[in-house]
């Protein structure tokens, strides 16, 4: 066997949203495709897309209250449309933008 | 409007199911193109990793020899997580290990789809990558043709078919656009789940010696209960060649309900103590996240109309239950899509009768077969708990306890259980409840 076994025991490294998030190879654009209607965002009680979204696109502003939209962030799986539908409006990003994945 | 932007069909995204479509019009000579936004085909793609093949194999027989399958899968596991323990049944057999392979194969779709992709090319499918397509064109109420977005904001690029088939997934805003998802079948935090997932890279021989594998044998691992935090989800892990795939998935409700970041529970099932030693010492090396639809049979889009088609998850197809198997029906939709608009060609008229033939295709195969039979599965744990998390956990325990090496004499292990299984389960309640699983399985 050509590999040492030993190098395989560690305990994996903890990696931040931020390190995974650095894994994937994307082409930004200087224009996000999502937009979002902050009155009603203001009233959502619940918030989800703060939450829901595996990339962390959404954050609440300290101040104002308003969405921040990380859209460099975005994977592109539209769970924020779905769980966000009534303020979230999402759009594919142009033709060569966006994320591409190397294994899939 | 010419006749060189005039095709037979175009097909909106170059996945399982569009390629499928694609390839199969192609073969029988007529003039296809597929639309991917991708920079190329599989650029965007994503699934954990089993592709089911019964129909690939029909299409491309004995596509193994040449495809970029990671491996074929021997042995599959289903898992019962609680929080330090599991229990589960593992499956495995040599009958898996000869062609075709118990058409199960791990792949990772960005190289499996390009490959798929040129298949299709060589029979003659023009794809064109690196196209946004937004909207339909519409002439009379019927479906003539897509408007791709152009190079300056606000304008549109058209192309016009005879009929457009739509696979663009299942963030399928294009089937909303077009009113075939409306009421019930719109996309909504119940019906859709989504999955994040890593690929962990290992070297080959160590995936061998932690897995129990040799050569390009592979396994597929699913988890339950805790794996997903008790929501309705799950975990897995999928032998690659020399990565693992790592991911878990839940309903988009029951993480807003739960405020779970799925990143968190997916760190949370990497360390449990059933999956840390699987992962150990790996490299993540790729971070991907996706929908999955969960449409059940009776809540599907409107699946055809004039001039359009709705194919793989975009239309809904799949298989709620533990089989999955929905790469397999996205081909299939995709296949008997396509031998619709065959038809519709031979007869010059693609209306939506004519493509009701496509309704009829599924209805005789294994496709709507196999999701009217499971129709109720999903939604019957959706609304009974107890057999998400409640009765699992309690037969685990219960295991753990039989098996727990004291020096009580069996008998009185076995009169503590029963006093532990009554406190905890109202046997009324239990009775009735097994009795509605037992409508759901009939």
């Amino acid at each position: 066997m050509t590999v040492d076994m030993k190098d395989y025991l560690k305990e994996p490294k903890k990696l931040s949203l931020d390190d995974r998030l650095y894994l994937v190879t994307r082409n930004l654009s200087k224009k996000s495709h999502i937009e979002v209607d902050q009155a009603k965002f203001k009233k959502d009680p619940l918030k989800s897309v703060l939450t829901i979204c595996p990339a962390k696109v959404y954050e609440e502003h300290e101040e104002n209250g308003e969405c921040k939209v990380n859209f460099e962030n975005r994977l592109e799986c539209g769970t924020c449309q779905v769980a966000g539908r009534e303020y979230v409006k999402w759009k594919n990003p142009d033709s060569g933008f966006g994320m591409s994945l190397k294994n899939g | 409007m010419s006749s060189e932007d005039k095709f037979d069909c175009i097909v909106v995204g170059a996945g399982p199911s569009g390629i499928a479509a694609a390839y199969t019009m192609a073969k029988a000579g007529l003039n296809v193109i597929v639309l991917e936004r991708g920079s190329f085909p599989g650029a965007k793609n994503l699934f954990g990793g089993v592709l089911f093949t019964t129909i690939l194999d029909q299409l491309v027989p004995s596509f193994w020899e040449e495809a970029p399958v990671e491996r074929h899968v021997i042995s599959r596991r289903f898992c019962y997580l609680t929080k330090e323990s599991q229990v589960g049944v593992d499956l495995m057999s040599q009958k898996y290990a000869e062609a075709p392979f118990n058409n199960s194969f791990i792949v990772l779709r960005s190289k499996f789809d390009q490959w798929f992709a040129q298949k299709a090319e060589g029979a003659g499918v023009q794809m064109l990558t690196g196209v946004i397509v937004d909207d339909f064109v519409c002439k009379d109420g019927k479906i003539i043709g897509i408007k791709a977005r152009g190079e300056q904001e606000g304008l549109y690029d058209e192309l016009y078919a005879d009929v457009v088939i739509c696979a663009e997934g299942a963030n399928s805003m294009l089937a909303e656009k077009a009113g075939m998802r409306k009421g019930k079948s719109l996309m909504s935090s119940h019906n859709r789940s989504t999955a994040v997932k890593e690929i962990i890279r290992l070297p080959e021989e160590v995936i061998n010696d932690r897995f129990h594998l040799a050569g390009k044998e592979g396994t597929a691992i699913e988890y339950f209960g805790d794996a997903a935090g008790g929501m309705l989800g799950s975990g897995f892990i999928y032998t690659n060649k020399d990565s693992i795939s790592v991911g878990v998935g839940c309903e988009i409700g029951d993480l807003i309900e739960n405020k779970t970041r799925l990143y968190d529970q997916l760190d949370y099932f990497k360390s449990h103590p059933a999956v840390r030693n699987l992962v150990r010492g790996g490299e993540t090396v790729e971070y991907s996240t996706h929908m999955i639809p969960e449409d059940s049979y009776g809540a599907m889009p409107q699946l055809y109309t004039d001039g359009l088609m709705l194919v793989g998850d975009c239309g809904g197809f799949i298989n709620s239950s533990i089989f999955h198997e929905v790469t397999n029906l996205a081909m299939a939709s995709g296949m008997y899509a396509a031998e619709t608009v065959i038809d519709a060609k031979r007869r010059g008229d693609y209306s939506a009768q004519t493509l009701s033939l496509y309704k009829t295709k599924l209805e005789e195969s294994f496709v709507f077969q196999d999701m009217r039979y499971f129709k109720k599965f999903f939604h019957f744990i959706q609304n009974n708990r107890a057999f998400l998390t409640q009765y699992p956990t309690l037969a685990v325990e219960m295991m753990i306890d039989l098996f727990t090496v004291t020096q009580a004499s069996k008998k009185q292990i076995r009169n503590k259980l029963i006093i532990k299984f009554m406190k905890q389960v109202n046997i009324f309640k239990l009775m009735l409840d097994m009795a509605k699983a037992a409508w759901v399985a009939v």
